[in-house]
């Protein structure tokens, strides 16, 4: 065991799985040299594994997507950051037309087998460019996997499993739980499901279902409410395809259900959640399903106090939980 | 933080229960005392509840169509800002457990596992948000034995037999289905109530009316200019009807537990359609009004349900009801009686006639048909001819001298 942060966790993946598979890259933008990615998610890795396995790309998202799929119709389980989640749109072609096509359409003779990082989620002052969830706009194409890690155990846990992965996923990372979080994780060869949604904490009186930082504040509130609520906490980690089981499971445990995004609500990956609760566990709720979310904003703010504003904080998830539980 | 809870305020003599129509504020809204804060339905009436302090709105314990107990809980409120020290000791703290209301909805979760361990939802208190039955009172309740021995077998008794026979109307895709409204509700519930209670028996005069034509047509058009609204027949028949009750006192009753209640005040209910709904408001002390009189008031009660400015009053204490069924047409009707009311009278259309006249010689007449319906547990047939004749020559009587003032 040993304390590493989230941001850590994932560098020991990536450092783990090189090691044991010679065929994985790693590239993007500053991701190789000494500086070792924007947040110094790669740190280290150029000067152990040298530059051709982790090296430096141009400012082109298309194209690192465009490489990374080439790199893996030839066998390699690459893996493509990009630096910020908001600069991802230029790729979505190469993503959803080629990487996430690629097994069907060959009727499984050619995969793509890749990982794509990257760093979504406000909350760090980026304002407009540099805060954005972009998740959604992927949830919804089946061949490809949105997924998301929010404690530092899965961090390393389930960015290992996409790297073996023979489908390419999207390996989203909240960048406000890189240095902010810290655990004692194991120190083994682990891996973690990156298909499967989490039960954290067990409870009888609400379910709330969260990722991210805003997981984090579930757990916050759970803490602070544990003499009062009984509290089923779930995490959700795949939020393309969703995990219907648990999340069916999980509602009908309690009959009331508060979803918990910084997105907008409309069109939100929690949407889509609350979509799987109505068609399958209708005659078990106990409540309207709700869902605490961000506003109906273009984008999150730089300013300090309108950032603090748009995002959804620790008290009104814990309002929230609250309201729920005395409906 | 010092709450209050708000109550369901008594809305008039025999008013149990009223349906949330509107609210009016929201959590977080400021209110001043007597703000009005939430409109209230009971029988056809819309009343205007107002708040009884200062404050904040906290939260609202009843949702709009949700049928309210008088003395229900229905807001809570934050007095914080005038907050006296006094206020500590008025008493015990209200408890936050209140059963839940009838008409209260449940959630799916609750009718489930009601369902399932065949509990009576009346017998559970609810815990949640205004007395809410929750999932967890449902799976923590335990029948006691006694409860489940009495709860069932009435079960059983009260299903009518007829229930077997009746086949759900099935819609098809044509068909419009519309939720009825909270108005059209209670409307069906106090017709309902009429027939279900009051055995009603129904007769019919024919009336010569051509003097009351001769002298509305004489005064119309000028009375118009004068009163700014039109003299119809209406107003002359309500005259003819409170005239006649003084000598009547027995139509002008209503039977509650085995006593007949004369009413000394004779005011006079009358109907009011709207597109979808039918009220009927009170033209009080009608006796002591003039026919202009009477017109002015029947003409501010009409605009009054087409505008919903009526106050609680406008639609208190009717005695009996006459209905102008010839408005629309009608030549005879047989009128629902207004509960708890003895008779209703509908006054039908005015039609020209080929009468053979007393002396045996043809003349056209105006002749009208008023169609009365009593409760035949006050009234015979002997006491509604008495009455029906009184109001014939009333009406018979009216010639070009007639003061309408």
């Amino acid at each position: 065991m040993s304390e590493k942060t989230y941001l850590e966790a994932l560098n020991l993946a990536i450092d783990e799985e090189m090691q044991r598979d010679p065929g994985v890259m790693i590239f993007g933008e500053d991701v190789g040299g000494v500086k070792g990615g924007v947040f110094g998610v790669t740190k280290g890795l150029a000067e152990k594994f040298g530059d051709e396995r982790v090296f430096n790309t141009p400012l082109g998202e298309s194209e690192i997507a465009g490489l990374a799929t080439g790199l893996g119709l030839m066998g390699h389980h690459a893996i493509a950051e990009f630096q910020f989640a908001d600069y991802i749109l230029p790729a979505i072609n190469q993503i959803l037309s080629e990487a996430t096509k690629m097994r069907y359409r060959t009727a499984g003779d050619w995969t793509a087998p890749i990982v794509m990082r990257a760093p979504y989620g406000g909350g760090v002052r980026g304002g407009f460019y540099h805060s954005q969830s972009t998740e959604k706009i992927f949830a919804g194409q089946p061949g490809l996997r949105v997924v998301t890690p929010s404690t530092v155990y899965d961090a390393k846990g389930m960015l290992k499993t996409a790297i073996r992965s023979e489908d390419p996923v999207l390996f989203y990372e909240h960048k406000k739980l890189y240095r902010s979080i810290k655990a004692d994780i194991s120190d083994a060869d682990y891996t973690v499901p990156i298909d499967k949604a989490n039960i954290l904490q067990s409870g009888d009186d609400v379910t709330v279902i969260a990722y991210g930082m805003m997981l984090q504040y579930v757990l916050k509130a759970t803490e602070e409410l544990k003499d009062d609520i009984s509290i089923e906490v779930v995490d959700l980690r795949s939020l393309y395809p969703l995990d219907k089981a648990t999340i069916i499971e999980a509602t009908k445990k309690t009959g009331k259900v508060l979803l918990v995004t910084e997105d907008p609500k409309e069109g939100s990956i929690m949407n889509n959640v609350s979509a799987v609760i109505a068609e399958n566990a209708l005659f078990d709720l106990d409540a309207p399903v709700q869902i605490l979310a961000g506003p109906d904003s273009p984008s999150m703010p730089y300013a300090k106090d309108l950032e603090d504003a748009f995002l959804v904080n620790p008290e009104q998830v814990k309002a929230a939980i609250k309201d729920l539980a005395e409906f | 933080m010092s709450e209050i809870i708000i109550k369901m305020p008594p809305l008039g003599e025999s008013v149990t229960e009223a349906t949330v129509s509107q609210w009016l504020v929201k959590p977080g809204d400021k209110v001043k005392k007597y703000d009005p804060i939430l409109e209230a339905i009971s029988d056809k009436v819309v009343t205007e509840i107002p708040s009884s302090d200062d404050g904040v709105i906290s939260e609202l314990l009843v949702k709009e169509n949700d049928v309210v107990s008088i003395g229900a809980d229905i807001l809570k409120m934050n007095t914080d800002e005038k907050a006296p020290v006094s206020n500590e000791s008025s008493g015990p703290k209200e408890s936050p457990v209140v059963s839940a209301p009838s008409g209260a909805r449940f959630s799916p979760a609750v009718l489930k596992i009601a369902g399932e361990k065949n509990i009576d939802l009346s017998q559970v208190t609810g815990s949640g948000k205004g007395g809410r039955i929750t999932r967890k009172d449902v799976l923590n309740f335990t029948p006691s034995a006694t409860v489940t021995a009495t709860v069932e077998p009435k079960a059983v008794q009260t299903a009518p037999v007829v229930q077997s026979q009746i086949q759900p109307v099935s819609s098809s895709d044509n068909d419009v289905v519309v939720k009825a409204s909270p108005v059209r509700k209670i409307i069906a519930q106090n017709m309902l109530k009429s027939v279900q209670e009051i055995p009603q028996a129904w007769t019919m005069i024919e009336v010569d009316v051509t003097g009351l034509v001769k002298l509305r047509n004489s005064l119309k058009d000028d009375f118009k200019k004068q009163n700014g609204f039109s003299l119809s027949y209406f107003p002359f028949f309500v005259k003819a009807v409170s005239a006649a009750l003084i000598h009547n006192p027995k139509m002008n009753s209503s039977w509650q537990n085995d006593e007949i209640i004369q009413h000394k005040d004779i005011n006079i209910s009358i109907a009011v359609a709207t597109e979808d709904a039918l009220f009927v408001p009170v033209i009080q002390h009608a006796d002591r009004l003039s026919i202009i009189g009477i017109a002015a008031e029947v003409s501010r009660l009409a605009q009054g349900v087409r505008n919903n400015s009526l106050v609680k009053a406008d639609n208190e204490g009717g005695t009996i009801t006459v209905n102008n069924t010839g408005s629309f047409g009608s030549v005879e009707s047989m009128g629902i009686i207004n509960y708890p009311q003895a008779a209703i009278l509908q006054v039908e259309t005015i039609r020209k006639e080929l009468s053979v006249l007393d002396d045996d010689k043809f003349g056209i007449r105006n002749k009208v048909n008023l169609c009365l319906t009593i409760d035949h547990r006050i009234l015979d047939g002997l006491a509604a001819g008495r009455f029906l004749n009184e109001v014939k020559a009333n009406l018979e009587s009216i010639d070009m001298n007639t003061n309408i003032y």
